[in-house]
């Protein structure tokens, strides 16, 4: 947790000398708590005192990577509970189970559906992230069937085994691609800390007691394998509910640096829609990594649409570039509908639009991202504003007629605009998906 | 060394609500449904109770649904072309607690029923079934204030929850509502500070906070989702923290935003990548009624049979260690 001014004042000398270039070490230690100066303009600060500052910039909840090359991502680096208080920084990764007991062939078939599972939502690509190969026979079926997984993904991988004669060498396959490994418990963890350490992997502690967990994850730290999840194994959802929160409180709130991990959560439940709403449930309070057995497509469209959805930034909707889009081989006399610049607004739109496969073109006009219904009440979707954005883009010079389409929801301004701009409003349906109708109607 | 877990202490809690009167108390329906009364963020058990479960209403029409997709309406069956039957069925078969009905069939542009014809529909609708009502109206707001008046009168002391009164317009519904003895839906637009002024309108004309449950007003899944559930929060934290004009329970309409989002509904034909619209339907509403529970739901309108029975079962399963 960050250090107060008076904090960082108790640490350094006190001897006012002016060397940093403040008059007073309380003036300096002001502006360190601000981060605006360095500690190394201060020539007299101890040894001591340095390394609790530096402790103190840390994140609490450590950042950590997992694979390697276009498929890596991080999770951790949190800094709140709530969404609305700043924002969750880093989508929790998404991954699939596979058994290494399954047959070559079906191991195949699971891949393959992994590799579909990638969905364009407002204008952004949603993909999970990771394939965990678990062990339940011998070191040699593990293996080969970590082979066939290298064989047919890219994506960052998790191995589930505790049998450091497998664990061994499965890492010499994948070295350096920063894999996890899966589990660490009391009477495994010096082992396989050590292969942590030397093959540069990632490893999940668990116990199911967040003592004995906070306890191993310091000891584990101590040996030398400092990236680490925690995992507080198999519970009801509830008390999942309490052990993520705890640990998310403990490393934000008391800077308990043996709490200040990343964590990850197993799911298995056969049945696709428990699978789903529990899945739903970790996303939305704190799992930094989650896996899986369901790779339904139309399960994972679901959970990750709410992943991008938690993880927004509330103060910053997702917006596109306001202007004029072409839809199709749009032309002179091809209709034109106005939206606002809000990325849920144009997509929306777009695919509707799209699927009329009647060209278009789409006025994105600039409401600071807001949506329709939002942007007419704070006053960022007027007549005044349509004008302008159609000045702006030249959208008179690109037509043959001067007709607009507008969203159903905002028809009370169609007079107003009408009287003021010249163009002609057509007041188009309230909801988008009648948008391919009705321009089948109109054109 | 042990570890210090770090326990919230609230000031303050979650207004509980009753919905429905037995005959003991005035009404005639065989259950009441309890909500709210949480006394601490949801599900951790350990340093907060929460007395009561968050619950599902089974979403009904008085007409037969219009715009609904397919496969929803197969999923009731050929009963959603009788309002009554569609109702009876809910409780019987799907065992549900509480039922919303929507009046759409009085709204101008679904049939235009009259108000006494609706009240009459509410009269018969509560000889039919015994569980406690939601009456919400059909979305035309001068329609409705002629006709949910009309309603509360037909529903006399059952101890519905009628809805859904909104800044603009609150008098008329909340004086039926106090005439009649029952409670009320307060409709925001996504927006605390709205939800917090309403509430204290509603209060200074005498109907007590505790007879107020809010409608946040939610998006679906990848519609929105992440604003009303932010909304909630807030809202949950401020009324934990002590102020009491925030601390009504939330009703959330996951049935009718779910089935109008394009993920709901678009056929696996056209397109290939999401799978089956059968499963992404269902999947769609129990995703979004799982994070608006995590935020702090207490009253879910849904509208799948399986997506409520693995709702229930979710909200069962939650509530388990709280025993």
């Amino acid at each position: 947790m960050a250090l107060s001014g008076l904090d960082i004042y108790k640490l350094l000398p006190k001897t006012n000398c002016r060397e940093c270039g403040f008059a007073t070490c309380l003036a300096f230690a002001m502006q360190l708590a601000k981060k605006s100066v360095s500690l190394e303009k201060c020539p007299y600060v101890s040894e001591e005192a340095k390394k609790i500052l530096e402790a103190s910039s840390q994140p609490p909840i450590k950042l950590i990577t997992l694979g390697t090359g276009e498929t890596k991502f991080d999770v951790g680096n949190e800094a709140v509970m709530f969404r609305h208080e700043e924002k969750f920084h880093h989508e929790c990764g998404i991954g699939f189970i596979i058994e290494d007991n399954l047959k070559d062939a079906e191991i195949k078939v699971l891949l393959n559906k992994i590799n579909q599972l990638s969905f364009e939502r407002v204008g952004l690509q949603l993909n999970v992230n990771l394939v965990a190969l678990k062990q339940n026979g011998q070191a040699g079926r593990f293996i080969e069937a970590l082979k066939l997984v290298l064989s047919s993904t890219s994506l960052p991988l998790v191995l589930m085994s505790d049998n450091v004669a497998a664990l061994r060498p499965a890492l010499e396959l994948i070295r350096d691609k920063k894999p996890l490994i899966y589990q660490a418990n009391k009477n495994n963890f010096s082992e396989l800390a050590k292969l942590a350490i030397e093959f540069k992997a990632v490893l999940v502690v668990q116990d199911t007691d967040l003592d004995v967990l906070s306890g191993l994850a310091q000891e584990i730290n101590k040996l030398g394998a400092v990236d680490l999840l925690l995992d507080t194994g198999k519970k009801s959802i509830s008390e999942k509910i309490w052990d993520l929160t705890q640990i998310r409180r403990l490393a934000l709130k008391k800077s308990n640096r043996s709490f200040g991990y990343p964590t990850i959560v197993i799911v298995e439940e056969n049945d696709p829609y428990e699978e789903a709403v529990e899945v739903a449930t970790y996303i939305s309070k704190y799992a930094g990594v989650i896996l899986m057995k369901g790779i339904e497509a139309w399960e994972s469209l679901s959970l990750l649409t709410l992943r991008q959805n938690i993880y927004t930034d509330p103060q910053k909707p997702l917006q596109i570039e306001p202007k004029l889009y072409p839809v199709g081989q749009a032309g002179k006399s091809s209709p034109v509908l106005v939206t606002t610049n809000f990325s849920l607004s144009y997509y929306t739109v777009l695919s509707e639009v799209e699927a009329s496969k009647i060209p278009s073109y789409i006025l994105s006009v600039d409401t600071e991202g807001m949506s329709v219904l939002t942007a007419w009440a704070a006053e960022k979707f007027t007549p005044g504003k349509i004008s302008d954005s159609l000045n702006q883009f030249g959208v008179a010079d690109m037509l043959s007629h001067k007709n607009l389409i507008m969203p159903g929801y905002v028809a009370m301004i169609s007079g107003e605009f009408e009287d003021t701009s010249g163009w002609k409003i057509t007041v188009g349906p309230k909801e988008s998906a009648g948008l391919p109708s009705f321009l089948k109607n109109v054109s | 060394m042990a570890t210090q877990l770090m326990i919230e202490k609230w000031l303050g809690n979650v207004s509980t609500t009753t919905i429905g009167a037995t005959k003991a108390e005035g009404g005639t329906r065989a259950n009441v449904v309890k909500i709210g009364g949480e006394q601490g963020l949801p599900f951790l058990f350990q340093e907060a109770a929460m007395p009561n479960k968050p619950v599902i209403a089974f979403e009904v029409w008085d007409i037969p649904p219009v715009d609904w997709p397919d496969e929803l309406v197969k999923s009731l069956g050929s009963v959603v072309n009788d309002p009554f039957a569609w109702a009876e069925k809910c409780v019987s078969e799907y065992k549900a607690k509480i039922l919303c009905v929507r009046m759409q069939g009085a709204h101008p542009d679904f049939g235009n029923k009259s108000a006494d014809d609706s009240a009459k529909f509410i009269s018969q609708l509560l000889k039919k079934v015994s569980v406690p009502l939601i009456i919400v109206g059909s979305g035309d707001d001068q329609k409705d204030s002629q006709v949910l008046p009309l309603c509360c009168e037909a529903a006399k002391s059952e101890r519905c929850l009628v809805g859904s009164a909104v800044q603009e317009n609150y008098k008329t519904l909340v004086g039926a509502v106090l005439a009649d003895g029952h409670n009320i839906i307060a409709e925001s637009p996504i927006d605390i500070n709205i939800a917090k002024q309403l509430n204290i309108l509603i209060s200074d004309m005498g109907l007590s906070l505790d007879r107020i449950v809010i409608n946040p007003t939610i998006g679906a899944l990848g519609y929105g989702l992440e604003y009303a559930y932010s909304i909630m929060e807030r809202a949950r934290l401020a009324a934990l923290a002590g102020d009491k004009t925030v601390g009504s329970p939330f009703i959330c309409f996951v049935g009718q935003e779910t089935w109008r989002t394009k993920e709901a509904m678009i056929s696996q034909k056209e397109f290939p990548a999401w799978g089956p619209e059968a499963q992404r339907g269902v999947a769609w509403e129990i995703v979004t009624a799982a994070a608006l529970i995590q935020a702090g739901a207490d009253l879910l309108v849904m509208r799948h049979p399986k997506a409520v029975e693995k709702v229930n079962k979710y909200i069962g399963s939650l509530m388990e260690s709280s025993l």
